[in-house]
């Protein structure tokens, strides 16, 4: 049986002081963006704490550079043995083969997806569906409803998260990493209402995330959720957090998650 | 030194890094005529089934690998698709003929459990044979990480040297003289995953 996974969210954008640099940054509510440091290195302190897996995703609003994205990837290759996700930009059926060979395992693919569908499709019959992780991000607007929202969250779509959580599998996606993005960086949980519809209708893994600040809210996403892995970027970058606690205490908590190295 | 056969498909570099991190000469082998210089050949592969077995058959590495590592036993390593392309004949997408190293079909996974995810995407506990040299060093249960939706089912249980469970015996590695295959990715296993590659180095069938 698959264990559930914990995976570190590492998100990117370019340096304030150093336009052709990217570093690693957090959000809260997908703004309030602070640089913490260098991806690689923080990839590695994740390695050495037994990440499941890692997360890379390039939320820059105006560099979109996939070439810079892959030079990093690559680097990353290099040193780190576990399955690497990359997002951020990604277009066309060439951006997934730049990635994908320079060590990526997955794509996550979020505006892209709604804007043109025909791509999880396409790149799913590529390169296999396993390496199509459609990104959903959706908040509830003014009237509690809930929508999927692209660019970053700037820009709402006429989806219901479910229904185009449903689509993207029907068309291919391997995969489903969601995030309400009121609840991005706000430490206070995940949103377990929408997790659990999408886990419980979908057949595919679903990746919860966007809020988690205590060991519990993943333990939450696991069996409240139903999520089969829960990712969180504040979580592990912000704190000197130590991941192998974090991991006892969700173990503790009844989730049959991986102990050892 | 070892050669990692590449026919166009999967993610070469991982697998050349992992091998390059533990200090072994590893190469990229873009031509069938390549792997003629090579020691050992590692067929990585992630992917169909079918666009693999006919590149394989496109590039002229058919010949080639049933050369070097069936008549010239050269110690060969087979990772996911890359295993599966072993086998005799596969029904992901229709009906398609393997290398057929391994009296095998490729079928899909069908968990009884229906929460149970197909792709299985994740870390699981294999159960394996300790007699074989390639898991030296491991512990007990050690979990590496899968990534699939369909397994090979072998008709010889003798070529089984590895399981993991999900809600069934699913093959997570075979053996065979000098081939040995896992389902599993050992390049993004982490620790153990390393481990095996660096017993893959020393392995003398």
């Amino acid at each position: 049986m698959s264990k559930k996974r914990l995976i570190p969210k590492l998100q990117l954008r370019t340096a304030s002081y150093n336009p052709n640099k990217m570093v690693l940054v957090v959000t809260k509510q997908f703004n309030e963006v602070i640089e913490i440091g260098d991806p690689v290195s923080q990839a590695k302190i994740f390695q050495a704490q037994a990440a499941d897996e890692l997360i890379f995703i390039n939320i820059d609003r105006h560099n979109k550079d996939i070439k810079k994205l892959s030079g990093i990837i690559n680097k990353v290759s290099e040193e780190i043995f576990m399955p690497i996700t990359v997002g951020g930009g990604i277009k066309t059926s060439d951006d997934f083969r730049e990635l994908l060979s320079n060590g990526a395992d997955k794509i996550s693919i979020n505006t892209s997806a709604v804007i043109r569908p025909e791509l999880i499709t396409e790149t799913s019959e590529k390169y296999g569906a396993q390496c199509v992780v459609v990104s959903i991000d959706f908040k509830k607007d003014e009237q509690g409803e809930y929508w999927v929202y692209i660019n970053g969250g700037q820009e709402k779509t006429s989806y219901h998260p479910l229904d185009w959580a449903l689509k993207a599998e029907k068309l291919g996606a391997g995969e489903l990493l969601l995030c309400n993005i009121s609840f991005d960086g706000m430490r206070e949980g995940l949103d377990l209402e929408i997790i659990k519809s999408i886990s419980e209708n979908s057949s595919i893994p679903v990746i919860a995330s966007g809020g988690c600040g205590l060991a519990q809210h993943f333990a939450d996403g696991f069996l409240k959720g139903k999520a089969d892995a829960v990712a969180a970027g504040s979580f592990f970058a912000h704190r000197d957090q130590n991941f192998m606690q974090t991991r006892s205490q969700i173990k503790n908590a009844g989730i049959n998650i991986r102990m050892h190295l | 030194m070892i050669g990692i056969v590449d026919y166009g498909m999967g993610n070469l570099l991982s697998v050349y890094n992992a091998f390059d991190y533990l200090g072994a000469a590893v190469t990229i082998c873009k031509h069938p005529e390549d792997l003629a210089g090579v020691d050992r050949i590692v067929i990585p592969g992630v992917g169909a089934f079918k666009d693999c077995i006919d590149k394989i058959n496109q590039t002229g590495f058919f010949e080639a690998l049933n050369e070097e590592v069936l008549k010239n036993a050269k110690p060969t390593l087979g990772i996911c698709l890359g295993m599966q392309v072993m086998g005799k004949r596969s029904f992901e997408g229709g009906e398609f003929i393997g290398l057929g190293w391994f009296d095998a079909d490729i079928v899909r996974l069908t968990p009884s459990d229906p929460t149970l995810r197909v792709p299985n995407i994740g870390w699981n506990t294999i159960k394996y044979n300790k007699d074989v040299p390639l898991f030296k060093g491991l512990p007990d249960e050690p979990d590496f990480y899968l990534v699939h939706s369909y397994y090979m089912k072998a008709n010889d249980p003798k070529d089984v040297v590895a399981i993991y469970d999900y809600t069934y015996d699913v093959t997570a590695s075979v053996l065979k003289n000098n081939i040995f295959a896992t389902q599993f990715h050992p390049e993004k296993s982490q620790e153990f995953g390393l481990k095996i590659l660096e017993n893959f180095i020393d392995w003398k069938p």
